[in-house]
């Protein structure tokens, strides 16, 4: 299966504030009802977006500036919580491509990865720089450039981390494994034997 | 040099390296429930694939179930959808399904133990992050995302990274009072809630060695809510003996031969960790979450922290959150917190031996006034015995409701929620923000013990108190 090569993603941005924002809070349980992830984007946040009568709170994810965003800018443990794909899928659908936060859940971020999602890890300060630039500037362009493991944005950059597998695959064009996987049919029969398995 | 569980069964279970530096994990058992699953269904169908190994792929409806009553159609339609859906994905692709009417339905971590299917020296994963709830028996499992519950069902592999190993020893005897959950609650407060990324955790020492299996599930349930995507304990004479006769154990000879396997694969005693880390039995106090975060837990008998004590600003400032959510005073005691609603269940607490430890304490008593009481068996098998034991009718002349087999009030998904504001006592796993089912709802978790206790006085309360357990 060829994917796409994702070696940078630009666009604008839109800070997301706080720390350990979880799973419940990206996608709120209720709304995964569903037997497919189309449509999820729309309730991505939606309790910290809405009341409890369903107006809207003025959630920087509905401020008309930020509209279109898609780099994601946010704290420290970043989709902590639940294994749950609709969180990064709830994400996606609502237009994000990137995130750039201090420190991701590890199964979200593999969730991410999985999905063409890069998740770049940078400092307090640096996103707090960023976060003041695109405040100042909602139509700032911001280049998540994963192949060289860099966040540039008007005259300014800094160097942000990413897992040397989840980079990889990114740039390589394998961020979803089924090909590979697939590709080893005979050797997990073999295992599936050996331990035991392989037969009802 | 020794070798841990976590690399034996790693060894055994690779098939290879991907372009991208991870393994190939071949992951023997694939759990399955309602929610994670249709989408993975959906995307084999546009690709065109089968499910490699059916017989490997067990499932079962725990998360939209009402627990009210369990006939289909469900009110909900959207819950009907789902659970059609299954019924459809299970049937298409020929896996084993533990349906509403098998009498084996349940929550998948406590179905999976229960059925035999859960075994030492294996790989477990399912669409749900408490999948290391099987590492009770010295199993490696753990939660995965919807497109690896592809991968797994078209390959019976996925792509993994590997981890570090923690060991965790806790020594010694618990204080009367004190249980399973506690040692839970005590670890991730000590670690916090993201201490354990990268790491599996294995926990050990006598305190775990004495554990029954249920108390050990319990604590391997909430690795991740320590931010450790697995969790473990080595399997010794226990597990086998949990095991021995259930419906998937191997039977005669093959019995035999599989014991010697699983006692081979235990840590060997001079296995080398990551990291290890000692906790003292008799520290562990009855333990309550006070915050909306799993590691913002202090013991029944202390106070509720002020922000000033944090350290760092962002500590002031997650302080100072949890505690406008909660509606709780700072500095003041946690004990004496009025409460709306108790809970006791989910797959942390919702096997037969919380049910029959919560019985012993709530006999002849009865439910504050104004409380809303329920509690949820685990599965189908755990409501049936308890039912057979008169568990059903102590809970409900004590004014708990006792419902149908299901997650239910853990995370709410079905009918059992919270209303507006209300504070919820819960035997279950995550106290986020609307994790029970309203937005602005409210959740303090503890042991079941500790649930009975707030739900009989109608506010948090210590339990040693309360049912007068001497220590
Ligand atoms: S009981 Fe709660 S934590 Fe366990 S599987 Fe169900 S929803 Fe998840």
């Amino acid at each position: 299966m060829a994917l796409a090569k994702i070696t940078q993603v630009s666009g604008t941005a839109v800070h997301v504030t706080g720390s350990d924002i979880d799973t419940d809070r990206i996608i709120p349980a209720r709304f995964m009802k569903c037997v497919t992830f189309d449509g999820l984007g729309e309730f991505a946040f939606y309790d910290v977006r809405f009341d409890k009568d369903g107006k809207p709170t003025g959630h920087p994810l509905d401020e008309p500036r930020f509209k279109g965003a898609s780099i994601l800018l946010s704290g420290t443990n970043f989709g902590c919580g639940s294994s749950r794909e609709h969180a990064p899928q709830a994400l996606y659908r609502f237009g994000f491509r990137a995130v750039i936060a201090q420190s991701f859940a590890e199964i979200f971020f593999g969730n991410c990865t999985t999905l063409g999602i890069p998740c770049v890890i940078a400092t307090a300060e640096d996103i707090a720089k960023l976060a003041a630039a695109v405040d100042a500037d909602p139509k700032l362009e911001v280049v998540v450039d994963v192949a060289n493991k860099q966040v540039r944005f008007g005259s300014e950059s800094f160097a942000v981390t990413i897992a040397n597998t989840a980079h990889d695959a990114l740039v390589s064009g394998k961020w979803d494994p089924i090909g590979e996987l697939l590709e080893a049919k005979d050797a997990i029969q073999g295992r599936m034997e050996a331990l035991g398995f392989a037969k009802a | 040099m020794g070798k841990t569980l976590f690399a034996k069964v790693w060894e055994s279970h690779s098939i290879g390296k991907l372009a991208n530096g991870q393994t190939q994990l071949l992951i023997d058992t694939h759990l399955v429930h309602e929610v994670t699953s249709p989408q993975a269904f959906g995307m084999l169908r546009d690709l065109n694939l089968k499910v490699a190994y059916p017989h490997r792929t067990f499932a079962t409806v725990d998360h939209i179930v009402p627990t009210d009553s369990q006939v289909s159609p469900f009110s909900d339609p959207l819950a009907e959808a789902m659970i059609q859906e299954l019924n459809k994905n299970a049937k298409e692709f020929g896996i084993t399904y533990f349906s509403l009417s098998s009498g084996k339905q349940g929550i998948v971590h406590v179905v999976g133990p229960e059925q035999g299917i859960t075994q030492p020296g294996g790989t477990i994963a399912c669409g749900d992050s408490h999948t290391a709830t099987h590492g009770a028996f010295g199993a490696i499992a753990f939660g995965i995302g919807t497109t690896q519950v592809r991968d797994l069902l078209a390959t019976q592999t996925m792509a993994m990274s590997p981890m570090k190993v923690r060991r965790i020893n806790v020594d010694g005897q618990l204080r009367p009072g004190v249980y399973s959950k506690d040692v839970a609650l005590h670890i991730i407060r000590l670690l916090g809630a993201n201490g354990g990324i990268g790491y599996a955790y294995e926990y050990g020492g006598s305190t775990f060695d004495g554990f029954t299996m249920e108390e050990r599930m319990t604590v391997c349930n909430m690795s991740i809510e320590g931010g450790a995507r697995c969790g473990y304990v080595n399997p010794d004479e226990k597990t086998f003996e949990y095991l021995k006769g259930r419906n998937y154990s191997p039977k005669g000879d093959a019995w035999n031969t599989a014991v010697d396997q699983w006692r081979a694969v235990a840590s060997d005693k001079d296995a080398v960790y990551d990291d290890v880390v000692n906790i003292r039995a008799e520290d562990v106090p009855p333990t309550v979450t006070w915050g909306t975060s799993p590691d913002q837990a202090i013991s029944v008998t202390e106070n509720v922290p002020t922000p000033e004590s944090a350290t760092t600003e962002p500590g002031r400032i997650s302080i100072q959150e949890a505690l406008d959510y909660m509606k709780l005073p700072a500095g003041q005691p946690i004990k004496g917190t009025k409460i709306d609603v108790a809970f006791i269940g989910s797959c942390t607490n919702g096997r037969i031996s919380d049910f029959r430890e919560v019985a012993k304490f709530v006999k002849g008593k009865k439910v504050a006034p104004g409380v809303k009481a329920i509690v949820v068996p685990g599965s189908q098998v755990v409501d049936v015995i308890a039912r057979q034991e008169g568990l059903d009718k102590i809970f409900n002349e004590a004014g708990f409701e006792w419902r149908n087999a299901g997650c239910s009030m853990c995370l709410a998904m079905n009918p059992d929620k919270l209303v507006g504001d209300q504070l919820c006592a819960s035997s279950s796993n995550r106290n986020f923000k609307g994790r029970q089912g309203s937005p602005t709802g409210r959740t303090v978790l503890m042991s079941p013990v500790m649930v009975a206790a707030a739900a009989l006085t109608g506010s948090i309360a210590d339990a040693r108190e309360v049912f007068s357990i001497a220590g």
